[in-house]
């Protein structure tokens, strides 16, 4: 297989658009990518599109081909990606493939949610399709429900506490300041999350990832040909999904994702990496439950720390390892068929040194770990200098 | 949701009676019921099965928003409940003083209206679980 590179990404603004439409925000996104790369429409050979909701969200299917329509790209094939709010990051790996495979040379892999034209109890009821249907929203669970009892059991086994959590959010906020794409720009208290109101407990409002309208895209180039098109192209060294049961309860345990820690032994095999080597990761942090239990699964704090490393501001910008530099799902935003390709995107600017005020410092490697559902789907990736 | 009148009629068994399925060949029970065994896959031999009907929370939240259908009911208990068997169920927690709701508890699988589609729609109804 050859090796992959990124050699260009676009974003737009994450927030609520409600002046701008689905086609508008992935054309907008797409465009960028396209000039930051620094290549033609015409050099992009296929498309590969993330979106978990649209035929809910805005009443669209077959986003595959309006990307393509709308980008001007016709007959080039274009593909939507599906793993709810893990599709970015399996379209990126779909895209990564396809280029790896010595099929194309030139690929452009978008992610988009276009979350509210619709109001925010049908967003959450859409969202809920990422788990199980028939037996847990059928039952009345939500996503922030799920989410609660893998909390619940994390501080009863471990002792993590509500003020832990809410650090994460704290975080995740202060880096989305210095991030022009994040939907919050805005610094927030513990006591400020504390105070925000139980949504399911023990997750309150600042616990939990928004509502967001937004759009990703990355170039991806196979490594031979992308200094070609790129001075600083950015290798991703490793790609890898793993899945788990879809209905949360069926897990053998609800304070590790399976997924997660799978797909990490293989990712850090592939990349020849231990969880050390790692500068900075973007993890899945849809809510701060999900950053604590991510940051013990990918090995960068032991099982049951994940929460006191937070707190003790070990994951905060060059700290032992930088979490999150974007501002995260909870300060970005989280658009979830954008989150996967936006985390690539964060991956590449900083690789690049472009990250401005929220930049790592010497930052050699980064990850990106996308969650679709409570656990049931993860991707990891891992990226360098070429 | 919305049209959910296949999915209600059709499950009734198991969101009744708590009916799951059992694999001979492993000996693993499982629900809801499964048409194919996940460790045994073409080994397996799949029954049906009558699932324990008390067990122990092994976790729970109080829910304060709810997704559509659930609106009136804010706030309520979602529960994963551990059956002895070692399957686990996720389930509301009903008719259960607060107090009382702690991971250990022991509770047991009532009978009770989950949603309604409307005035004019149909109504689900499977278990809950409340607490001993």
């Amino acid at each position: 297989m050859r090796s992959v590179s990124i050699i260009g990404v676009g974003l737009t603004k994450f927030g609520e658009h409600w002046e701008t439409s689905f086609r508008e925000l992935i054309s907008e996104a797409a465009g960028r990518a396209i000039a930051d790369a620094k290549i033609e429409g015409k050099d992009v050979q296929a498309i590969f599109g993330g979106c978990m909701a649209s035929g809910r969200l805005i009443g669209q299917e077959h986003i595959g081909a309006l990307i393509a329509d709308q980008l001007g790209m016709n007959p080039v094939p274009s593909t939507r990606v599906e793993a709810a709010c893990a599709s970015g990051g399996v379209a990126l790996r779909a895209g990564i493939m396809a280029v790896a495979s010595g099929t194309y040379d030139v690929v452009a892999v978008g992610g988009i949610e276009k979350m509210t034209e619709v109001s925010t109890e049908e967003a959450a009821t859409a969202l809920g399709g990422a788990g199980d249907q028939e037996w847990e929203l059928f039952n009345g669970a939500t996503f922030p429900a799920l989410y609660a009892l893998m909390a619940r059991r994390h501080m009863l086994e471990y002792g993590t506490t509500e003020e832990q959590l809410a650090a994460c959010a704290v975080k995740n906020h202060k880096n989305a300041v210095n991030n022009e794409y994040a939907q919050f720009r805005k610094e927030i208290t513990v006591e400020d999350v504390m105070d925000s109101g139980y949504i399911a407990t023990p997750l309150k409002l600042l616990d939990c990832s928004p509502i967001t309208d937004g759009a990703a895209t990355v170039i991806l180039c196979s490594s031979d040909k992308a200094k070609k098109f790129c001075e600083t192209p950015v290798e991703i060294i490793s790609s890898v999904q793993a899945s788990d049961s879809l209905a949360l309860c069926q897990r053998q345990t609800l304070t590790a994702m399976r997924a997660t820690q799978e797909a990490a032994k293989l990712a850090y095999a592939q990349a020849k990496i231990t969880p050390k080597d790692v500068d900075f990761a973007e993890v899945h942090d849809c809510f701060t439950i999900a950053e604590v239990l991510a940051t013990e699964d990918l090995g960068f704090f032991p099982k049951g720390k994940g929460g006191k490393a937070a707190q003790d501001g070990e994951t905060a910008l060059n700290a032992k390892v930088s979490i999150n530099t974007s501002g995260g799902l909870k300060g970005k935003g989280h658009p979830v068929g954008a989150t996967g390709v936006a985390q690539a995107a964060e991956a590449t600017l900083q690789l690049q040194q472009r990250a401005g005020k929220r930049q790592v410092s010497d930052a050699e490697i980064g990850l990106t770990h996308n969650v679709g559902g409570s656990g049931a789907t993860c991707t990891i990736h891992v990226y360098k200098r070429l | 949701m919305k049209n959910a009148t296949p999915l209600i009629w059709r499950n009734s068994a198991d969101r009744y009676h708590l009916m799951g399925s059992h694999c001979a060949t492993c000996n693993t029970d499982y629900f809801p019921e499964r048409v194919v065994c996940p460790k045994c896959r073409r080994k397996g031999k799949i029954d049906a099965k009558q699932m324990p009907t008390e067990g122990k929370i092994y976790s729970f939240t109080e829910v304060h928003a709810a997704p559509t259908g659930f609106e009136h009911e804010t706030p309520y208990y979602i529960a994963i409940i551990e059956l002895p068997n070692g399957v686990k169920v996720l389930t509301q927690l009903v008719d259960s003083p607060d107090e009382k709701i702690k991971i250990g508890a022991q509770a047991k699988m009532c009978f009770r209206r989950i949603f309604e589609e409307g005035e004019e729609g149909i109504i689900a109804y499977g278990f809950k679980f409340k607490v001993v």
